[in-house]
């Protein structure tokens, strides 16, 4: 890390000539700030099927409930569950994530989600994301909150990141956080142009554009001293092609540089699947598709980081999970317990966590669900206190008394 | 005068405050609401003319502009030729210049049958790459007219794209006809709204066709409707808008793009159906997607006091609204076999078994009706019009008008525009949606567009890509949803392109805007910049270079409306 340390540190003061260089940039490239913990939350929008990515095969149920939809219990060759612990199995398409499973630093938790018994996909996004299931009132987000308080007014300008053209809900609030579609061109075509809009919404009255437009000047500055570092990803990491995949080679990237990002977000959608979510075998159809990509991603990013990935840990969510009992067109509809992913260095991984509440009928939520065992936010409520090392968890997920860790960190 | 012009067009050209300021605002907003009555701009229907796929049914734009997975299974001898004619020809088009081979895999690309370097000198190809377009247009006319389809199925696809803005409509039309047909589709759409909104002479007529498209919305890439959102936005959006809210929730419901995009065409009553031995699909049943949207977002609001139980019933009423195969029109149709014919209790309503297809417009009757959905619709039209935060003595009076009026959208709009739209409160309250900041910048600076779609692809980089929101909420009309750091550098990057002349397709005449700051301020602003903006420009470093136009369409005063 000295190296691209002292990289970044030269080719700053070179754009910015001695002296010039504003004071985080100087601060960032400071060899004795420690590392920042990272943490990235990845949001599966329209509600994956939880049911066939964990696949709980030992239990008799799921396959009374799935007739043409189910996937098999782990066997030899492909089209088959990949054996966790003997009654749950991964989908086959994630295969990519198995051996970080094996190297303990995966953690899978079942039965999990928003208590909020709602099944629209846009409020059940908003309630996961502002982290107050039922109260719309919220306007910040968790991960906004998320953020450890922090006095130094020399803070990065990219504490936090959404990648995509627009900030995420769980990213807006009081703390600065910036929205990054593609790094590159993150910047005015025009420096001369550049320098006059900077004073224009540096000046503007306008409360909302002012506040905005001193973020992204502040942080188009930092970005030019990345985007003079062509970025190969390390110990041979492929990302595959698709948004979810280049969002999260851009936050590896910043992770490197060094820049004092600290939360980052992204999402990747397409998984409502009413129809056709299983094709004629399991490798097969929508879900395949998209959990290949999936698995692809977040695979080239842990190998990518490699040791890096010490200071890093990586959450998903959906907003709710899907009927036990496929529909009548090889789909599922909306539900309401899933699943979440959680890997990185401080995970302890290697295990299926949450309590598993069955799917005969009489254990099923509203007769027809699986049913909800763990908070999403004791989930996120952990990675927050003890990777972060925010322990402020009341400010980030206010009127939730019962949180509770399960262990999944340490 | 500025603040009606702003809020219920597309942004104002030059000249036309003073044409409201002669006939008066309250007449100019009459007139705007009976779009009937206004005459249209020539231009527009030249502007319109070529982009034939708007225009026809649903069936024959799937015959015209066949799909690529079609055209690959073809071209590799997969599959044979389309028996129908114009599918046949539009197939064979394409199929007969690629080098047709049998055992290819199923994803490998086509070959060109004569590659490019046989067709044009390596000059040739080189100016095509880094020409200017007039240089590119010289090379275009000097092939003999039997290549330019082999040139066009030769050219690299990033070749193509930048070939086409600098070539005329028609040529333009070939290059994509000959290669992607079916995006075609996609295009024509995108440039009609465009050339809609920056030319209609009916800018509330265009600006309600955009609020409602979005609040009932399609996404363009699921499938099928790939081919059905033209007809859908021509046919079940366009002709109400301003009319009766009942009618226009008849035509969405009953519209094969909205059946298809909410499953809707797939759901059918339990037990209606038998599964055949052998079949390869089971038996269908039930699928809520259309019923709970249809509640929550089209008309009482998440909010309108439905339960689980209601839309399932729902879902039950409308077992059997369907739509036919796209080989016979694709239209809808009532498939009473399928229906659940039992009886079902929507809202505390009771529908009495064997209703048929009655049983869904009971159910269309009873949310059309209810009080919910008159405030939630009241509700966000006044969002999108007025403010963030609507006032709620202005919620009640349009809420009131839609309930006396029996959802007459024109009356609502009518109520809405009274005191509190022109109210210190709603002033500048509202920050332009991407597709609403870039259509102003063209037609404040005059801006002659001869292609548009080059424009769409910047209004995705601003954060909304035309017909491809993928949630059936539709964007958000809340200014948080689009003022981020991303999108405020992407309008500023929009702002300096139009204004250097860098948006392939458009032309702005920059000899208009040499007079100083302030000047050009009032020609894009139509009134005065904020003196903080004037004192960023005057501070520019001398000799700059960047126009005035740029800066100021990418200033904050012009992000708001």
């Amino acid at each position: 890390m000295t190296t691209r340390r002292l990289f970044l540190k030269s080719s700053g003061f070179a754009m910015f000539g001695i002296g010039a260089a504003p004071m985080w940039l100087a601060r960032a490239a400071d060899a004795s700030s420690p590392r920042k913990k990272v943490l990235v939350a990845v949001f599966q929008r329209g509600a994956v099927d939880g049911l066939n990515v964990v696949v709980p095969f030992g239990e008799k149920n799921y396959y009374a409930l799935r007739p043409t939809i189910a996937i098999p219990a782990p066997k030899a060759g492909t089209e088959s569950a990949i054996d966790l612990d003997g009654f749950f199995g991964l989908h086959p398409a994630l295969a990519p994530l198995k051996s970080i499973y094996d190297a303990h630093k995966l953690a899978i938790v079942h039965a999990v989600g928003s208590p909020d018994p709602t099944r629209s996909h846009f409020d059940a996004q908003d309630y996961m994301e502002s982290g107050t299931p039922g109260r719309k009132a919220t306007t910040d987000g968790w991960l906004n909150r998320a953020l450890p308080p922090s006095a130094d007014a020399r803070k990065s300008p990219i504490r936090a990141v959404s990648l995509g053209p627009s900030l995420s809900r769980a990213l807006r609030g009081h703390n600065e956080a910036v929205a990054i579609n593609n790094l590159n061109e993150f910047k005015v075509s025009d420096a001369g142009g550049s320098a006059t809009f900077e004073s224009m919404y540096a000046s503007t009255l306008d409360t909302m554009l002012s506040g905005t437009g001193r973020e992204t000047f502040d942080a188009v500055k930092l970005m030019r001293s990345i985007q003079a570092q062509p970025y190969t990803p390390a110990n041979g990491a492929k990302y595959p092609g698709g948004r979810l995949g280049q969002s999260l080679m851009q936050i590896a990237r910043l992770i490197k540089a060094d820049v004092g990002m600290e939360v980052a977000f992204t999402d990747v959608g397409g998984w409502d699947t009413h129809v056709n979510e299983v094709g004629q075998t399991s490798g097969t159809g929508q879900l395949a598709n998209l959990l290949g990509n999936f698995a692809q991603a977040l695979a080239a990013f842990y190998q990518d980081l490699g040791d890096r990935m010490e200071d890093v840990a990586v959450v998903t969510m959906s907003e709710f999970g899907r009927t036990a009992k496929e529909n009548g067109n090889r789909g599922t509809d909306h539900g309401h317990a899933n699943v979440m992913f959680a890997f990185g260095g401080a995970i302890r991984g290697g295990k299926v966590y949450g309590d598993w509440p069955g799917l005969a009928p009489e254990q099923l939520h509203d007769s027809r669900d699986l049913a909800l065992t763990t908070d999403f936010r004791d989930v996120l409520g952990e990675l927050v206190a003890k990777h972060l090392g925010n322990g402020q968890l009341p400010g980030v997920f206010p009127e939730y008394t019962q949180l509770k860790f399960r262990g999944l960190t340490g | 005068m500025l603040h009606a012009l702003n809020r219920l067009t597309f942004g104002p050209r030059p000249g036309d405050i003073e044409a409201v300021r002669k006939i008066g605002v309250k007449k100019w907003i009459d007139l705007q609401l009976h779009p009937e009555r206004i005459a249209e701009n020539p231009e527009l229907a030249q502007k319109l003319a070529p982009l034939e796929s708007l225009r026809l049914s649903q069936a024959d734009t799937e015959r015209n502009y066949p799909n690529p997975q079609m055209i690959r299974a073809i071209a590799a001898g997969r599959q044979s030729m389309p028996a129908d004619p114009v599918t046949r020809a539009a197939v064979e088009r394409v199929v007969q210049r690629f080098k047709v081979k049998n055992d290819a895999a199923d994803n490998a690309p086509l070959e060109p049958a004569i590659p490019l370097d046989q067709l044009l000198t390596r000059e040739q190809i080189r100016t095509l790459r880094t020409g200017t377009v007039e240089q590119k247009r010289a090379v275009v006319a000097a092939i003999p007219d039997g290549q330019i389809d082999d040139v066009a199925i030769a050219l690299p696809p990033g070749l193509r794209l930048q070939l086409l803005p600098a070539v005329e409509p028609a040529l333009r039309r070939k290059l994509m006809l000959l290669t992607a047909p079916q995006q075609l589709v996609a295009f024509d759409l995108s440039e009609g709204k465009l050339y809609r909104a920056i030319f209609s002479n009916r800018q509330l007529e265009e600006q309600m066709v955009d609020f409602w498209y979005n609040h009932f919305n399609v996404f363009l890439d699921k499938g099928a409707d790939r081919y059905l959102v033209p007809t859908y936005e021509r046919e079940a959006i366009r002709p109400h808008v301003l009319g009766k809210f009942r009618d226009l929730l008849e035509a969405t419901a009953t519209s094969p793009a909205m059946l298809f995009f909410l499953d809707n065409w797939e759901s059918v009553g339990p037990g209606t159906t038998q599964r055949r031995a052998n079949a390869k699909r089971p038996a269908r049943g039930l699928n809520e997607n259309y019923a709970r949207e249809l509640m929550e977002l089209h008309t009482l609001g998440v909010d309108g006091g439905y339960t689980q139980k209601d839309v399932t019933e729902v879902a039950r009423c409308f077992t059997g609204w369907t739509i036919r195969l796209p080989r016979q029109g694709g239209d809808f149709f009532y498939n009473d076999r399928v229906h659940d014919k039992g009886e079902k209790i929507v809202l505390g309503v009771m529908i009495p078994a064997g209703g048929g297809r009655d049983d869904a417009e009971k159910v269309l009757d009873i949310l059309a009706r209810h009080p919910a959905t008159a405030r939630f619709i009241s509700k966000k039209l006044a969002q999108r019009f007025v403010t963030d935060d609507p006032p709620k003595k202005l919620i009640d009076k349009m809420a009131k008008t839609f309930r006396d009026k029996n959802g007459d959208i024109r009356e609502v709009m009518k109520t809405m525009t009274s005191d509190e739209f022109f109210s210190q409160a709603a002033y500048r309250a509202k920050v332009k949606t991407p597709f609403e900041m870039i259509v102003s910048a063209v037609r404040a600076t005059g801006t002659q567009v001869d292609f548009a779609f080059p424009l769409a692809r910047q209004i995705a980089d601003l954060g909304e890509p035309l017909y491809r929101k993928l949630e059936p909420t539709g964007y958000s009309d809340a200014n948080s949803e689009w003022v981020n750091t991303a999108a405020l550098l992407a309008r500023m990057n929009f702002a300096l392109s139009l204004a250097q002349n860098k948006v392939p397709g458009s032309k702005l005449d920059a000899s208009l805007f040499s007079g100083s700051a302030d000047e050009v301020a009032r020609q894009v602003l139509f009134t005065d910049a904020r003196p903080e903006t004037l004192a960023a420009i005057e501070k520019q470093a001398q000799g700059a270079k960047v126009p005035l136009v740029g800066l100021l369409l990418g200033s904050p005063d012009f992000q708001r409306r």
